[in-house]
Protein backbone atom coordinates (compact mmCIF):
# COMPACT_ATOMS: atom_id res chain seq x y z
CA UNK A 1 0.00 0.00 0.00
CA UNK A 2 1.44 3.68 -1.08
CA UNK A 3 1.66 5.64 2.00
CA UNK A 4 2.14 9.13 0.41
CA UNK A 5 0.84 12.55 -0.28
CA UNK A 6 1.02 15.27 -2.27
CA UNK A 7 1.26 18.44 0.36
CA UNK A 8 1.57 21.03 -1.86
CA UNK A 9 1.32 22.10 -6.02
CA UNK A 10 3.16 25.29 -7.37
CA UNK A 11 2.98 26.15 -11.24
CA UNK A 12 4.33 29.12 -12.99
CA UNK A 13 2.12 31.02 -15.07
CA UNK A 14 2.76 29.46 -18.53
CA UNK A 15 3.48 31.39 -21.40
CA UNK A 16 5.47 31.41 -25.08
CA UNK A 17 8.20 33.27 -23.98
CA UNK A 18 9.08 33.66 -20.51
CA UNK A 19 11.66 36.27 -20.55
CA UNK A 20 11.65 37.67 -17.31
CA UNK A 21 13.60 34.24 -15.91
CA UNK A 22 16.59 32.10 -16.86
CA UNK A 23 15.70 28.22 -16.45
CA UNK A 24 16.74 28.60 -12.86
CA UNK A 25 14.22 31.29 -11.99
CA UNK A 26 11.49 29.43 -13.81
CA UNK A 27 12.01 26.23 -11.95
CA UNK A 28 12.42 28.12 -8.62
CA UNK A 29 9.26 30.03 -9.10
CA UNK A 30 7.45 26.88 -9.46
CA UNK A 31 9.42 25.34 -6.37
CA UNK A 32 8.56 28.64 -3.82
CA UNK A 33 4.87 28.06 -4.55
CA UNK A 34 5.05 24.63 -4.06
CA UNK A 35 6.65 24.86 -0.64
CA UNK A 36 4.38 27.98 0.34
CA UNK A 37 1.29 25.48 -0.55
CA UNK A 38 2.90 22.79 1.55
CA UNK A 39 3.77 24.94 4.19
CA UNK A 40 7.48 23.50 4.69
CA UNK A 41 10.66 25.02 4.40
CA UNK A 42 14.06 23.93 3.10
CA UNK A 43 15.40 22.12 5.94
CA UNK A 44 11.98 19.33 5.43
CA UNK A 45 13.23 18.31 2.26
CA UNK A 46 14.89 15.17 2.33
CA UNK A 47 15.85 14.42 -1.71
CA UNK A 48 15.04 16.43 -4.81
CA UNK A 49 14.17 14.88 -7.96
CA UNK A 50 13.95 16.71 -11.41
CA UNK A 51 12.66 15.75 -14.52
CA UNK A 52 12.56 17.46 -17.98
CA UNK A 53 12.07 16.48 -21.91
CA UNK A 54 15.29 15.65 -24.38
CA UNK A 55 18.18 18.09 -22.95
CA UNK A 56 18.58 18.68 -26.90
CA UNK A 57 15.69 20.84 -26.47
CA UNK A 58 17.18 23.79 -25.10
CA UNK A 59 20.73 22.56 -26.01
CA UNK A 60 21.64 22.30 -22.02
CA UNK A 61 23.34 18.81 -20.89
CA UNK A 62 22.20 17.53 -17.54
CA UNK A 63 20.65 20.88 -16.48
CA UNK A 64 20.13 19.27 -13.17
CA UNK A 65 23.84 19.90 -12.36
CA UNK A 66 23.52 23.68 -12.88
CA UNK A 67 20.26 23.99 -11.43
CA UNK A 68 21.04 22.31 -8.34
CA UNK A 69 21.58 25.76 -6.25
CA UNK A 70 18.38 27.42 -7.72
CA UNK A 71 16.26 24.01 -6.77
CA UNK A 72 17.94 23.88 -3.39
CA UNK A 73 19.91 20.20 -4.05
CA UNK A 74 22.96 21.36 -2.50
CA UNK A 75 24.20 18.85 -0.13
CA UNK A 76 21.19 16.67 -0.74
CA UNK A 77 20.34 13.70 -2.93
CA UNK A 78 19.89 14.54 -6.32
CA UNK A 79 17.66 12.58 -9.21
CA UNK A 80 17.32 13.26 -12.91
CA UNK A 81 13.95 11.93 -14.55
CA UNK A 82 13.63 11.48 -18.52
CA UNK A 83 10.90 9.88 -20.07
CA UNK A 84 10.53 12.16 -23.16
CA UNK A 85 6.77 14.22 -22.98
CA UNK A 86 5.56 11.66 -20.31
CA UNK A 87 8.74 13.01 -18.21
CA UNK A 88 6.45 15.10 -15.86
CA UNK A 89 4.55 12.02 -14.83
CA UNK A 90 6.91 9.59 -14.09
CA UNK A 91 9.24 12.17 -11.71
CA UNK A 92 6.20 12.64 -10.09
CA UNK A 93 5.82 8.91 -9.53
CA UNK A 94 9.66 8.22 -8.91
CA UNK A 95 9.30 11.45 -6.13
CA UNK A 96 6.81 9.54 -4.51
CA UNK A 97 8.44 6.00 -4.71
CA UNK A 98 11.32 7.51 -2.94
CA UNK A 99 8.83 8.73 -0.25
CA UNK A 100 7.10 5.33 -0.09
CA UNK A 101 10.82 3.58 0.43
CA UNK A 102 11.41 4.71 3.91
CA UNK A 103 14.58 6.84 3.25
CA UNK A 104 13.25 9.91 2.27
CA UNK A 105 10.13 11.76 4.93
CA UNK A 106 9.43 14.54 2.38
CA UNK A 107 10.61 14.83 -1.13
CA UNK A 108 10.70 18.21 -4.08
CA UNK A 109 10.39 17.14 -6.99
CA UNK A 110 10.05 19.88 -10.39
CA UNK A 111 9.92 19.73 -14.00
CA UNK A 112 10.06 22.35 -16.31
CA UNK A 113 10.57 23.54 -20.00
CA UNK A 114 11.94 26.56 -21.40
CA UNK A 115 10.87 25.89 -25.13
CA UNK A 116 11.89 29.80 -25.82
CA UNK A 117 15.18 28.80 -25.72
CA UNK A 118 14.68 25.71 -27.53
CA UNK A 119 13.03 24.53 -30.84
CA UNK A 120 11.12 21.50 -29.93
CA UNK A 121 9.68 20.84 -33.86
CA UNK A 122 13.51 20.82 -34.91
CA UNK A 123 14.86 18.78 -31.78
CA UNK A 124 12.44 16.31 -32.60
CA UNK A 125 12.61 16.05 -36.67
CA UNK A 126 16.42 14.76 -36.80
CA UNK A 127 17.66 13.21 -40.15
CA UNK A 128 18.49 10.17 -39.04
CA UNK A 129 22.15 8.54 -40.45
CA UNK A 130 21.14 6.66 -43.40
CA UNK A 131 17.74 7.54 -43.94
CA UNK A 132 15.98 10.02 -45.57
CA UNK A 133 14.97 13.41 -43.53
CA UNK A 134 11.41 12.43 -42.92
CA UNK A 135 10.51 13.20 -38.99
CA UNK A 136 7.97 16.18 -39.05
CA UNK A 137 8.13 16.95 -34.87
CA UNK A 138 5.33 15.00 -32.83
CA UNK A 139 2.19 16.13 -34.75
CA UNK A 140 3.74 14.48 -38.22
CA UNK A 141 5.04 11.16 -36.04
CA UNK A 142 1.54 10.80 -34.14
CA UNK A 143 -1.29 12.09 -37.19
CA UNK A 144 -0.68 8.52 -39.16
CA UNK A 145 -1.98 7.06 -35.94
CA UNK A 146 -4.84 9.29 -35.39
CA UNK A 147 -6.08 9.18 -38.92
CA UNK A 148 -5.63 5.33 -38.46
CA UNK A 149 -8.28 5.58 -35.00
CA UNK A 150 -10.70 7.21 -37.08
CA UNK A 151 -10.58 4.88 -40.04
CA UNK A 152 -11.27 1.95 -37.46
CA UNK A 153 -14.07 3.71 -35.84
CA UNK A 154 -15.22 5.80 -38.85
CA UNK A 155 -14.95 8.97 -36.74
CA UNK A 156 -16.68 11.96 -37.67
CA UNK A 157 -14.19 15.03 -38.61
CA UNK A 158 -15.63 17.61 -35.93
CA UNK A 159 -14.71 15.33 -33.07
CA UNK A 160 -11.18 16.71 -33.25
CA UNK A 161 -12.56 20.30 -33.45
CA UNK A 162 -14.80 19.63 -30.12
CA UNK A 163 -11.55 19.03 -27.97
CA UNK A 164 -9.65 21.29 -29.04
CA UNK A 165 -13.02 23.91 -28.07
CA UNK A 166 -13.74 22.14 -24.94
CA UNK A 167 -10.12 22.35 -23.77
CA UNK A 168 -9.55 26.07 -25.00
CA UNK A 169 -13.04 26.80 -23.35
CA UNK A 170 -11.47 25.35 -19.91
CA UNK A 171 -8.24 27.14 -20.34
CA UNK A 172 -10.20 30.57 -20.17
CA UNK A 173 -11.00 29.14 -16.08
CA UNK A 174 -7.60 28.77 -15.61
CA UNK A 175 -5.58 32.34 -15.17
CA UNK A 176 -2.23 30.40 -15.36
CA UNK A 177 -3.02 28.45 -18.98
CA UNK A 178 -1.22 29.31 -22.01
CA UNK A 179 -3.59 29.83 -24.87
CA UNK A 180 -6.59 31.87 -24.01
CA UNK A 181 -8.94 32.45 -26.79
CA UNK A 182 -12.20 33.95 -25.80
CA UNK A 183 -14.84 32.90 -28.77
CA UNK A 184 -13.41 30.02 -29.95
CA UNK A 185 -15.93 27.54 -31.64
CA UNK A 186 -15.54 24.41 -33.77
CA UNK A 187 -15.46 26.90 -37.08
CA UNK A 188 -12.90 28.95 -35.90
CA UNK A 189 -10.57 25.57 -35.10
CA UNK A 190 -11.52 24.17 -38.98
CA UNK A 191 -10.26 27.40 -40.00
CA UNK A 192 -7.00 27.39 -38.89
CA UNK A 193 -4.24 26.14 -41.00
CA UNK A 194 -4.02 22.05 -41.71
CA UNK A 195 -0.34 20.92 -40.16
CA UNK A 196 -0.26 17.25 -40.16
CA UNK A 197 -3.82 15.79 -42.22
CA UNK A 198 -5.75 15.63 -39.80
CA UNK A 199 -4.52 17.63 -37.42
CA UNK A 200 -5.24 21.91 -37.77
CA UNK A 201 -3.77 24.37 -36.29
CA UNK A 202 -5.72 24.77 -33.15
CA UNK A 203 -5.69 20.77 -32.85
CA UNK A 204 -2.10 21.45 -31.87
CA UNK A 205 -0.73 22.27 -28.55
CA UNK A 206 1.08 25.18 -28.60
CA UNK A 207 4.72 25.78 -27.17
CA UNK A 208 5.40 26.84 -23.65
CA UNK A 209 7.37 28.30 -21.01
CA UNK A 210 7.43 27.10 -17.76
CA UNK A 211 7.70 24.73 -14.46
CA UNK A 212 5.55 23.02 -12.13
CA UNK A 213 6.61 21.61 -8.97
CA UNK A 214 5.21 19.12 -5.72
CA UNK A 215 5.87 18.59 -2.55
CA UNK A 216 5.48 14.63 -1.84
CA UNK A 217 5.72 13.18 1.43
CA UNK A 218 4.52 10.39 3.98
CA UNK A 219 2.07 10.58 6.77
CA UNK A 220 3.98 12.02 9.22
CA UNK A 221 3.49 15.39 7.74
CA UNK A 222 -0.10 14.84 5.22
CA UNK A 223 -2.06 13.13 8.12
CA UNK A 224 -2.84 16.52 9.46
CA UNK A 225 -2.84 18.31 5.98
CA UNK A 226 -5.48 19.04 3.25
CA UNK A 227 -3.32 16.14 1.27
CA UNK A 228 -4.19 14.53 -2.10
CA UNK A 229 -3.40 10.72 -1.49
CA UNK A 230 -1.90 8.97 -3.52
CA UNK A 231 -4.14 5.71 -4.11
CA UNK A 232 -2.15 4.01 -7.32
CA UNK A 233 0.68 5.10 -9.25
CA UNK A 234 2.41 2.99 -12.03
CA UNK A 235 4.85 3.25 -15.24
CA UNK A 236 4.78 0.93 -18.19
CA UNK A 237 6.93 1.62 -21.78
CA UNK A 238 6.82 -0.72 -24.86
CA UNK A 239 9.40 -1.54 -28.00
CA UNK A 240 8.61 1.18 -30.46
CA UNK A 241 9.33 -0.77 -33.48
CA UNK A 242 7.70 -4.00 -31.97
CA UNK A 243 5.56 -6.66 -34.39
CA UNK A 244 2.45 -6.91 -33.26
CA UNK A 245 2.15 -2.78 -31.51
CA UNK A 246 -0.89 -1.28 -31.70
CA UNK A 247 0.27 2.55 -32.05
CA UNK A 248 -3.77 3.53 -31.51
CA UNK A 249 -4.45 1.56 -28.48
CA UNK A 250 -0.49 0.87 -26.29
CA UNK A 251 -0.31 -2.09 -24.53
CA UNK A 252 1.54 -0.33 -22.46
CA UNK A 253 -1.10 2.64 -21.61
CA UNK A 254 -3.87 -0.59 -21.36
CA UNK A 255 -1.64 -1.68 -18.67
CA UNK A 256 -0.20 0.83 -16.84
CA UNK A 257 -3.93 2.05 -16.42
CA UNK A 258 -4.77 -1.30 -15.45
CA UNK A 259 -2.31 -1.50 -12.69
CA UNK A 260 -3.37 2.28 -11.29
CA UNK A 261 -6.88 1.01 -10.77
CA UNK A 262 -6.33 -2.27 -9.48
CA UNK A 263 -3.63 -0.64 -6.93
CA UNK A 264 -6.91 2.47 -5.75
CA UNK A 265 -10.06 -0.44 -5.93
CA UNK A 266 -11.04 0.64 -8.79
CA UNK A 267 -13.57 -1.41 -10.85
CA UNK A 268 -15.54 0.95 -13.34
CA UNK A 269 -12.98 3.87 -14.02
CA UNK A 270 -15.98 5.81 -15.55
CA UNK A 271 -18.01 5.83 -12.70
CA UNK A 272 -15.54 5.78 -9.64
CA UNK A 273 -12.51 8.42 -11.19
CA UNK A 274 -14.56 11.95 -10.52
CA UNK A 275 -12.53 13.81 -13.20
CA UNK A 276 -9.18 13.07 -15.14
CA UNK A 277 -5.80 15.13 -16.36
CA UNK A 278 -5.21 13.10 -19.32
CA UNK A 279 -2.15 14.14 -21.57
CA UNK A 280 -3.71 15.61 -24.60
CA UNK A 281 -1.14 17.71 -26.42
CA UNK A 282 -3.41 16.79 -30.33
CA UNK A 283 -7.07 16.85 -30.27
CA UNK A 284 -7.68 13.08 -31.03
CA UNK A 285 -5.76 11.53 -28.01
CA UNK A 286 -8.70 12.49 -26.18
CA UNK A 287 -11.46 9.77 -27.72
CA UNK A 288 -7.89 7.35 -28.02
CA UNK A 289 -7.21 7.49 -24.43
CA UNK A 290 -10.82 7.61 -23.28
CA UNK A 291 -10.72 3.78 -24.66
CA UNK A 292 -7.07 2.70 -23.93
CA UNK A 293 -7.78 4.14 -19.74
CA UNK A 294 -11.02 1.97 -20.35
CA UNK A 295 -13.55 4.32 -20.04
CA UNK A 296 -15.06 3.07 -22.17
CA UNK A 297 -14.99 0.16 -24.97
CA UNK A 298 -13.25 0.62 -28.32
CA UNK A 299 -14.58 2.56 -30.78
CA UNK A 300 -17.27 4.30 -28.31
CA UNK A 301 -14.43 6.98 -27.03
CA UNK A 302 -15.44 9.85 -29.69
CA UNK A 303 -19.01 9.21 -28.81
CA UNK A 304 -18.19 10.56 -25.00
CA UNK A 305 -16.60 13.17 -26.34
CA UNK A 306 -19.25 14.07 -29.13
CA UNK A 307 -22.07 13.71 -26.04
CA UNK A 308 -20.06 16.17 -23.82
CA UNK A 309 -19.54 13.47 -21.37
CA UNK A 310 -15.40 15.21 -20.87
CA UNK A 311 -16.64 18.91 -20.55
CA UNK A 312 -16.32 20.02 -16.99
CA UNK A 313 -20.26 19.67 -15.98
CA UNK A 314 -20.27 16.11 -17.74
CA UNK A 315 -19.97 12.12 -16.84
CA UNK A 316 -15.92 12.16 -17.11
CA UNK A 317 -14.25 15.93 -17.25
CA UNK A 318 -11.12 15.55 -18.95
CA UNK A 319 -8.19 18.55 -18.72
CA UNK A 320 -10.31 20.69 -16.39
CA UNK A 321 -7.01 23.45 -16.49
CA UNK A 322 -7.05 23.15 -19.86
CA UNK A 323 -5.11 20.44 -21.02
CA UNK A 324 -1.99 20.49 -22.90
CA UNK A 325 -3.62 21.70 -25.93
CA UNK A 326 -3.51 24.89 -23.74
CA UNK A 327 0.21 25.19 -21.97
CA UNK A 328 2.70 22.73 -23.49
CA UNK A 329 5.89 23.71 -21.38
CA UNK A 330 6.69 19.49 -22.37
CA UNK A 331 8.61 18.48 -19.53
CA UNK A 332 6.52 19.82 -16.96
CA UNK A 333 3.52 18.90 -18.96
CA UNK A 334 2.74 15.47 -17.47
CA UNK A 335 3.56 16.72 -13.84
CA UNK A 336 0.75 19.11 -14.33
CA UNK A 337 -1.49 16.57 -15.04
CA UNK A 338 -0.58 15.25 -12.21
CA UNK A 339 -0.77 18.03 -10.15
CA UNK A 340 -4.14 19.47 -11.37
CA UNK A 341 -5.42 15.86 -10.09
CA UNK A 342 -3.63 16.74 -7.11
CA UNK A 343 -5.88 20.00 -7.27
CA UNK A 344 -9.10 18.68 -7.96
CA UNK A 345 -9.26 16.29 -4.52
CA UNK A 346 -8.24 19.13 -2.33
CA UNK A 347 -10.93 22.14 -3.60
CA UNK A 348 -8.06 23.89 -4.73
CA UNK A 349 -8.76 24.00 -8.43
CA UNK A 350 -10.94 27.74 -8.49
CA UNK A 351 -12.64 28.20 -11.47
CA UNK A 352 -11.99 25.01 -12.96
CA UNK A 353 -12.57 23.06 -9.89
CA UNK A 354 -15.14 19.66 -10.49
CA UNK A 355 -17.64 19.90 -8.05
CA UNK A 356 -17.21 17.35 -4.90
CA UNK A 357 -14.03 15.72 -6.79
CA UNK A 358 -13.02 13.44 -4.46
CA UNK A 359 -10.94 10.87 -6.90
CA UNK A 360 -8.76 12.12 -9.58
CA UNK A 361 -6.58 10.53 -12.07
CA UNK A 362 -3.43 12.15 -13.43
CA UNK A 363 -2.00 11.03 -16.76
CA UNK A 364 1.12 11.23 -19.07
CA UNK A 365 2.30 9.71 -22.12
CA UNK A 366 5.51 10.22 -24.73
CA UNK A 367 8.13 9.18 -27.08
CA UNK A 368 6.38 6.91 -29.92
CA UNK A 369 3.19 6.87 -27.38
CA UNK A 370 5.38 4.09 -26.31
CA UNK A 371 5.81 5.65 -21.83
CA UNK A 372 3.18 5.72 -19.83
CA UNK A 373 2.83 7.29 -16.41
CA UNK A 374 0.16 7.44 -14.39
CA UNK A 375 -1.68 7.87 -10.93
CA UNK A 376 -5.21 8.47 -9.01
CA UNK A 377 -5.27 10.94 -6.01
CA UNK A 378 -7.99 11.09 -3.43
CA UNK A 379 -8.93 13.23 -0.59
CA UNK A 380 -9.43 10.67 1.77
CA UNK A 381 -6.39 8.24 3.00
CA UNK B 1 22.03 56.35 -32.09
CA UNK B 2 20.66 54.71 -29.10
CA UNK B 3 21.82 51.32 -29.24
CA UNK B 4 18.40 48.82 -28.39
CA UNK B 5 18.83 47.17 -25.06
CA UNK B 6 19.20 43.16 -25.68
CA UNK B 7 18.99 40.91 -23.26
CA UNK B 8 18.35 37.84 -25.18
CA UNK B 9 19.70 36.91 -28.73
CA UNK B 10 19.82 33.52 -30.64
CA UNK B 11 22.93 31.76 -31.55
CA UNK B 12 23.33 28.80 -33.43
CA UNK B 13 25.84 25.87 -32.05
CA UNK B 14 26.61 22.95 -34.04
CA UNK B 15 27.61 19.56 -32.88
CA UNK B 16 29.13 16.87 -34.68
CA UNK B 17 28.61 12.99 -33.62
CA UNK B 18 30.39 9.75 -35.12
CA UNK B 19 27.47 7.35 -35.58
CA UNK B 20 27.81 3.73 -34.90
CA UNK B 21 25.24 1.99 -37.02
CA UNK B 22 25.56 -1.77 -35.18
CA UNK B 23 25.90 -5.17 -36.66
CA UNK B 24 21.88 -5.55 -37.64
CA UNK B 25 21.98 -2.11 -39.33
CA UNK B 26 25.43 -2.44 -41.21
CA UNK B 27 24.24 -5.79 -42.42
CA UNK B 28 21.25 -4.09 -43.64
CA UNK B 29 22.54 -1.04 -45.25
CA UNK B 30 25.75 -3.04 -46.86
CA UNK B 31 22.66 -4.96 -49.10
CA UNK B 32 20.87 -1.76 -49.38
CA UNK B 33 23.72 -0.36 -51.38
CA UNK B 34 22.97 -3.83 -53.90
CA UNK B 35 19.18 -2.34 -54.21
CA UNK B 36 18.11 -5.36 -51.89
CA UNK B 37 16.28 -4.97 -48.41
CA UNK B 38 17.24 -7.56 -46.62
CA UNK B 39 14.99 -8.53 -43.24
CA UNK B 40 15.38 -10.22 -40.02
CA UNK B 41 13.22 -12.31 -38.62
CA UNK B 42 12.51 -13.24 -35.12
CA UNK B 43 13.38 -17.42 -34.22
CA UNK B 44 10.90 -17.69 -31.89
CA UNK B 45 7.13 -15.18 -32.82
CA UNK B 46 8.52 -15.58 -36.50
CA UNK B 47 8.04 -11.34 -36.50
CA UNK B 48 10.14 -10.00 -39.67
CA UNK B 49 11.57 -6.79 -39.32
CA UNK B 50 12.55 -3.75 -41.66
CA UNK B 51 14.80 -2.06 -41.65
CA UNK B 52 16.47 -4.84 -38.88
CA UNK B 53 17.89 -3.52 -35.61
CA UNK B 54 19.12 -6.95 -34.68
CA UNK B 55 16.85 -8.02 -31.75
CA UNK B 56 12.69 -8.70 -31.77
CA UNK B 57 11.37 -6.87 -29.04
CA UNK B 58 8.68 -8.84 -28.47
CA UNK B 59 10.37 -12.04 -27.82
CA UNK B 60 14.15 -9.88 -26.26
CA UNK B 61 15.96 -12.61 -28.95
CA UNK B 62 18.69 -12.25 -31.61
CA UNK B 63 17.27 -12.20 -35.08
CA UNK B 64 19.95 -13.69 -37.32
CA UNK B 65 18.34 -15.33 -39.95
CA UNK B 66 17.91 -12.70 -43.11
CA UNK B 67 15.31 -12.88 -45.91
CA UNK B 68 15.23 -10.38 -49.15
CA UNK B 69 12.05 -8.62 -49.16
CA UNK B 70 10.24 -7.22 -52.66
CA UNK B 71 10.67 -3.72 -52.82
CA UNK B 72 6.71 -3.34 -52.77
CA UNK B 73 3.92 -2.98 -49.97
CA UNK B 74 1.11 -1.43 -49.10
CA UNK B 75 0.32 2.23 -46.74
CA UNK B 76 -0.62 1.36 -43.34
CA UNK B 77 -1.00 4.91 -42.34
CA UNK B 78 0.23 8.52 -43.38
CA UNK B 79 0.36 12.34 -42.84
CA UNK B 80 0.34 14.73 -45.28
CA UNK B 81 3.06 17.30 -43.44
CA UNK B 82 1.62 21.01 -44.81
CA UNK B 83 4.25 23.04 -42.60
CA UNK B 84 8.00 23.76 -43.53
CA UNK B 85 10.09 21.40 -40.76
CA UNK B 86 13.24 23.92 -39.34
CA UNK B 87 15.96 22.03 -40.73
CA UNK B 88 13.85 20.04 -43.15
CA UNK B 89 14.76 20.17 -46.96
CA UNK B 90 11.68 18.38 -48.15
CA UNK B 91 8.76 21.58 -49.60
CA UNK B 92 5.41 20.87 -48.03
CA UNK B 93 3.13 19.66 -48.68
CA UNK B 94 4.61 16.18 -49.11
CA UNK B 95 3.16 13.26 -47.89
CA UNK B 96 5.20 11.10 -44.62
CA UNK B 97 3.60 7.16 -44.82
CA UNK B 98 4.30 4.25 -42.74
CA UNK B 99 5.22 1.58 -45.52
CA UNK B 100 4.25 -1.62 -44.49
CA UNK B 101 7.00 -4.09 -47.73
CA UNK B 102 5.35 -7.53 -48.22
CA UNK B 103 6.33 -9.93 -45.76
CA UNK B 104 7.52 -7.30 -43.02
CA UNK B 105 5.67 -6.91 -39.50
CA UNK B 106 6.78 -3.58 -38.88
CA UNK B 107 6.35 -0.41 -40.70
CA UNK B 108 8.62 2.25 -41.63
CA UNK B 109 8.36 6.06 -42.90
CA UNK B 110 9.37 7.25 -46.39
CA UNK B 111 7.75 9.36 -48.88
CA UNK B 112 4.97 8.81 -51.46
CA UNK B 113 4.80 10.81 -54.78
CA UNK B 114 3.81 10.58 -58.19
CA UNK B 115 0.07 10.92 -56.75
CA UNK B 116 -2.34 13.44 -56.01
CA UNK B 117 -2.88 13.87 -52.34
CA UNK B 118 -6.11 13.43 -52.15
CA UNK B 119 -5.82 10.18 -53.42
CA UNK B 120 -3.81 8.35 -50.86
CA UNK B 121 -5.03 5.93 -48.39
CA UNK B 122 -4.61 3.41 -45.85
CA UNK B 123 -4.46 0.28 -47.39
CA UNK B 124 -2.95 1.47 -51.45
CA UNK B 125 -0.54 -0.42 -52.48
CA UNK B 126 3.40 1.12 -53.33
CA UNK B 127 6.57 0.05 -55.01
CA UNK B 128 9.48 1.97 -54.04
CA UNK B 129 11.36 4.40 -57.07
CA UNK B 130 15.20 4.01 -57.03
CA UNK B 131 17.25 6.41 -57.72
CA UNK B 132 20.27 5.66 -60.58
CA UNK B 133 22.05 2.97 -59.79
CA UNK B 134 25.37 5.43 -60.04
CA UNK B 135 24.16 7.30 -57.05
CA UNK B 136 23.91 4.47 -54.47
CA UNK B 137 24.94 4.27 -51.08
CA UNK B 138 24.67 2.81 -48.48
CA UNK B 139 21.45 4.64 -47.32
CA UNK B 140 17.48 4.16 -47.85
CA UNK B 141 17.83 7.25 -49.40
CA UNK B 142 18.83 5.09 -52.20
CA UNK B 143 14.77 4.81 -52.54
CA UNK B 144 13.36 8.43 -53.86
CA UNK B 145 10.10 7.39 -52.62
CA UNK B 146 6.96 4.87 -52.89
CA UNK B 147 4.92 5.20 -55.68
CA UNK B 148 1.26 3.81 -56.24
CA UNK B 149 0.61 0.29 -58.26
CA UNK B 150 -2.20 1.06 -58.94
CA UNK B 151 -3.05 -2.77 -57.65
CA UNK B 152 -6.58 -3.54 -55.40
CA UNK B 153 -6.27 -2.05 -51.79
CA UNK B 154 -5.14 -4.00 -49.39
CA UNK B 155 -7.71 -5.03 -46.38
CA UNK B 156 -5.92 -3.10 -43.06
CA UNK B 157 -6.45 -5.98 -41.48
CA UNK B 158 -3.40 -7.32 -43.04
CA UNK B 159 -1.42 -5.64 -40.81
CA UNK B 160 -2.36 -7.18 -37.95
CA UNK B 161 0.23 -9.50 -36.66
CA UNK B 162 -0.22 -12.58 -36.75
CA UNK B 163 2.00 -15.31 -34.95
Amino acid sequence: MIEAAVLGVGQTKYEAKRRDVSMGGLVRKAIDKAMLAADVDWDAIDAVILGKAPDMFEGVMMPELSLVDAIGANGKPLLRVHTAGSVGGSTAVIAASHVCSGNFDTVLTVTYEKQSESNATWALSPKYPYSPHINAGAGGYFAPYMREYIRRYDAPENIGWKVAVKDRLNALKNPLAHLQIPGIDENMVAETPMLWEPLRYLESCPSSDGACAMVISNKKLAESRNAAWIKGMAVRSEGTLSAGRDEVNPQGGQDCAKDIYDQAGITNPFKEIDCAEIYVPFSWYEPMWLENLHFCDLGEGWKLTERGATEIEGDIPFNMSGGVLSSNPIGASGMIRFGEACLQVTNQAGNHQVDGANVAMGHAYGGAAQFFAMWIVSNKK
Amino acid sequence: MTEEKKDFFVSDISLSYQYTAGNATTRFLNKVAEGKLVAQKCPKCSAVYVPPRGSCPRCGVATEEELELPDTGAVESFTIVHIPIPGNPIVPPYVSAMIRLDGADISFLHLIQEIDLADIRIGMRVQAVWKDKSDWGTTLENIKWFKPTGEDDVDPSVFKFKE
